[in-house]
C-alpha cells in the first residue's frame, strides 16, 4: 500500500477542474495509455496572459489523478510566465510529497504543463525543455532533454531517482547506461557552472546548511567516490563544518589535504568564501 | 466499522477461527521443543505427528514423512529447485513457465545469470500453457521442470497430471507449485504423478510463515540449509509448532470445505457476468472453463486498476491489481503480458478473489457499488467520450 498524504487522497478522491474544455485555448496531452499514464490539460488564458480555467483529463493511478488536479489549482490565476516556474517539485510539495515511486507523475503534470505553454506561445520549445528530444528509455519513450531538466530540478544523482521520477529505466533496463552518462554529465555541469550563490548579503544558517549539504552530496562525495571514499555530513556550527571521512578515505596518509584541498576549497567556492572545514575521527 | 468486503482471498485468506484455537495453547502454555526427550517437549512431537498426517491426507500421499514443513511457499519452491539441481549436479537445464509466481521465476532468472539454460514455456491467449513446445524441450539435461498447478492472478489450471505422465517417462523430477490451487480444487499427488509440491498455510485459511514442500519419497534432493535433524535434515531449524498445528487444522477444514466450491464458483460466475454484463469496456484475463472456482480477472479499458483499487478501497472492498502502477513497478503483470493482453486493457486488470467465507450479500454490494467507481474514472479518463460513451480511438 502506498503511504499517500491526506491530499494526495483527497485530491484523487475528490479531483477538482475535472473535464474536457470545449473553449481552451490551449490542449496539451502527454504520457500514453500504453505506459500506464496519460494527461491531457486544457487552458484558458486571458489576453493579459493570465491563466483563467484550467481543467484536465487522466488515465493513470491515484497520484496521477492527485498531480493532475493539483497542478489545475496552482495555475490557475497565474501568468503565463509564473506558472512557466512551476516545477514537478513544486507540484510535489503542493500534495505534501508523493512516494519515491510516483514522483513520475508530478514530473508528467510538469511536462504536460511546458507543453502547454510553447504550444500557446507558437514557439518551439528552447532546447534544454525541449520533449521531442532523442529518446533514452525506448519502453517508456523518455528523452534526453527531459531527463536532464528533471536531474537538475530536484537534484538527483542515482539511477533509481531517475527511474522513480521519469520511469526511465524501469522496463528492460537497456538504457541505464546512457541514464548513468546524463547523470555523470550533469553533475560536472553543476561542477563546472559559475557560483550562483553570489548575492552579497550574508547566507542565513538555514540557506547555508542547505548548501553544505548540496555541495557534499552532488560535488564532493562522487569525486571522493571515485576513489573508494565516503563522507559525512556531522555538524554544522555557524561557518565551521564538521565532516567525517569514510570509506578508503579514512585511513588515508593525505587526509588532511584532501580536507583542505578538497572539501575545503569546495564549499569555499560553491558555499562561501569564509567556511572552515574540521574532520570528526 | 468501515465495510469490509475482502476479495484479494489469492493474496492471503483470513485464518479460519478453528484453526487459531487449535494453535493458541502452543503460543502460551504449551511452549515445549518438540526435538526434546522430556515429555514437556517430547509431547508436543506427537501432535505435529497428528497435523503432517492431515497435510498428507490432504496432499493425497501415502506417507507422512513425504511431507516437509518450511517457512513459507517462497521457501519451499527454492527447496524444491535448488535442492534437486543440486543433486544433479551435471545438469544445466531448468523448464518452467512465463507465467509462475516470483519465487520460482526470479530464481530461475538468478540461475540463467550463473549459467543454466533455462526454458519458459509461453501461454497462449486465455493463460493456457503450450505442452507441445514442453514436449519439444524436455532433454537429457534437464535437472527438473517447475510448473504451476493453478495461476495466482488468473486462476487459470494448468494440465499437470499430463506434464507429470511425461516427466515420468523421462525420469525428469518435476514440481508443482500448488500454492493457488490448494483448499480451491482438491490434490492428489499420486494422479499429478509430481516428485516436489508446494503448498503455503495462509493460502487456506492457516497462518502466515508456514510453507510445506511435499517430497516424494526416493527424489534425490539436497538441503539448502544446514543445521539440526528436524524434518530429516531436509528444512532443519526447530518446529514452527503453532504455525504447524494450525495448518493441519486448516488442512482438515479445506477438505471438509472443498465440497462447497460449486457454491464459490456460482457466486464468482456471478460477479463475474455482472461485470461484465455491466460495463462494454470490459472484458475477461484468461480461460473460462479451465481455472480455479474463486478467481476472475477483469480487465477494463480506459481507466487504470490502482485507480480502480482506491476508489472500491473507499467503498470498503478489498480486490488486487495487474496494472504497473499498484505493484510499484512499471509494467503490468508479467502474467498478462505473456499472455499477450492490451496494454490498454492490461492497466486497467482487478483480480476478485474469492473464498468460502465470501457472502452473496457481499458479491451483490460489488455489483451495486462499482458503476459508480468505474464511471468516475471514465468521466476523468482522456480517453473516453463521455457524450456519446464509448471509448475514443487511441493513435498508439
Amino acid at each position: 500500500m502506498w503511504d499517500y498524504t491526506d491530499k494526495v487522497k483527497d485530491l484523487y478522491t475528490h479531483p477538482k477542474n475535472v473535464g474536457a474544455m470545449e473553449d481552451a485555448d490551449v490542449v496539451a496531452e502527454v504520457g500514453s495509455i500504453v505506459c500506464g499514464d496519460a494527461l491531457k490539460l486544457y487552458l484558458k488564458i486571458d489576453e493579459n496572459d493570465i491563466i483563467t480555467k484550467a481543467t484536465f483529463e487522466t488515465f493513470g493511478c491515484g497520484s496521477a489523478i492527485a498531480s493532475s488536479s493539483a497542478l489545475t489549482e496552482m495555475v490557475i490565476g497565474k501568468t503565463i510566465e509564473d506558472a512557466e516556474k512551476i516545477t514537478n517539485k513544486d507540484i510535489a510539495d503542493y500534495l505534501g510529497g508523493l512516494p519515491d515511486e510516483k514522483m513520475h507523475c508530478s514530473v508528467m503534470g510538469n511536462e504536460a504543463l511546458d507543453k502547454a505553454i510553447s504550444l500557446y506561445k507558437g514557439v518551439e520549445l528552447a532546447d534544454d525543455e525541449d520533449t521531442e528530444g532523442e529518446v533514452i528509455c525506448h519502453c517508456f519513450g523518455v528523452t534526453d532533454p527531459l531527463i536532464r531538466k528533471v536531474v537538475r530540478e530536484n537534484n538527483l544523482t542515482t539511477i533509481e531517482d531517475v527511474t522513480n521520477y521519469t520511469k526511465a529505466g524501469g522496463a528492460c533496463g537497456s538504457c541505464i547506461p546512457r541514464i548513468e552518462d546524463i547523470i555523470e554529465d550533469e553533475l560536472h555541469k553543476i561542477k563546472n557552472e559559475p557560483v550562483v550563490v553570489k548575492e552579497k548579503k550574508p547566507l542565513t544558517n538555514i540557506k547555508r546548511m542547505q548548501l553544505v549539504e548540496e555541495t557534499i552530496i552532488n560535488v564532493i562525495r562522487p569525486e571522493l567516490q571515485k576513489d573508494g571514499g565516503n563522507i559525512e555530513l556531522m555538524d554544522i556550527d555557524g561557518k565551521k563544518v564538521y565532516v567525517g571521512l569514510r570509506g578508503s578515505c579514512s585511513n588515508c596518509m593525505v587526509s588532511s589535504v584532501t580536507l583542505k584541498n578538497l572539501v575545503e576549497a569546495k564549499l569555499k567556492e560553491f558555499v562561501e568564501d569564509d567556511i572552515e572545514v574540521f574532520e570528526v575521527k | 466499522m468501515k465495510k469490509n468486503v475482502y476479495l484479494d482471498n489469492n493474496a492471503t485468506t483470513k485464518v479460519a477461527p478453528e484453526a487459531v484455537e487449535a494453535m493458541l495453547p502452543y503460543l502460551t502454555e504449551l511452549y515445549g521443543n518438540p526435538s526434546s526427550i522430556h515429555s514437556f517437549g517430547g509431547e508436543i512431537g506427537f501432535e505435529i505427528d497428528k497435523a503432517r498426517n492431515s497435510i498428507r491426507e490432504f496432499l493425497g500421499a501415502d506417507n507422512d514423512y513425504e511431507i516437509v514443513f518450511t517457512g513459507t511457499g517462497t521457501e519451499s519452491d527454492n527447496l524444491a529447485i535448488l535442492g534437486t539441481i543440486n543433486y544433479y549436479k551435471e545438469k544445466r537445464h531448468i523448464i518452467t513457465t512465463r507465467v509462475e509466481h516470483p519465487a520460482v521465476l526470479a530464481l530461475c532468472q538468478k540461475l540463467e545469470r550463473d549459467g543454466y539454460r533455462v526454458t519458459y514455456l509461453p501461454v497462449n491467449g486465455e493463460g493456457e500453457l503450450d505442452m507441445d513446445y514442453l514436449k519439444e524441450s524436455l532433454s537429457d539435461d534437464t535437472a527438473i521442470v517447475s510448473v504451476m498447478y493453478a495461476n495466482n492472478e488468473t486462476g487459470v489450471i494448468f494440465p499437470v497430471e499430463e506434464i507429470g505422465a511425461l516427466c515420468k517417462e523421462k525420469k525428469i523430477p518435476f514440481h508443482v507449485d500448488a500454492v493457488q490451487a490448494a483448499g480451491k480444487i482438491p490434490i492428489d499427488v499420486n494422479k499429478i504423478n509430481c516428485d516436489l509440491l508446494t503448498v503455503s498455510g495462509h493460502k487456506f485459511h492457516g497462518p502466515k510463515g508456514i510453507g510445506v514442500l511435499y517430497v516424494r519419497r526416493g527424489t534425490r534432493m539436497r538441503p539448502i540449509l544446514y543445521g539440526g535433524h528436524q524434518e530429516r535434515g531436509r528444512r532443519p531449524g526447530t518446529d514452527n509448532v503453532p504455525g504447524i498445528i494450525a495448518l493441519g487444522k486448516a488442512a482438515e477444514l479445506a477438505m471438509d470445505h472443498l465440497k462447497q466450491r460449486d457454491e464459490i464458483s456460482r457466486l464468482r460466475d456471478k460477479l463475474e457476468a455482472g461485470l461484465l454484463k455491466r460495463f462494454k469496456n470490459s472484458s475477461l484475463n484468461g480461460s473460462k472453463k479451465n481455472r480455479v472456482p474463486n478467481t476472475t480477472n477483469v480487465g477494463f479499458e480506459f481507466i487504470e486498476g490502482e485507480a480502480i483499487l482506491l476508489y472500491l478501497d473507499e467503498k470498503g472492498i478489498s480486490a488486487s491489481s495487474g496494472s504497473a502502477c499498484s505493484s510499484g513497478s512499471l509494467e503490468p503483470s508479467h502474467v498478462l503480458r505473456a499472455m499477450g493482453v492490451p496494454f490498454t486493457s492490461a492497466h486497467g486488470s482487478i483480480r476478485f478473489s474469492l473464498s468460502r467465507y465470501t457472502t452473496e450479500e457481499e458479491v451483490d454490494y460489488v455489483l451495486e457499488v462499482i458503476p459508480e467507481v468505474v464511471e468516475r474514472l471514465l468521466t476523468i479518463s482522456p480517453y473516453w467520450d463521455n457524450e456519446k460513451q464509448v471509448g475514443k480511438e487511441i493513435n498508439l
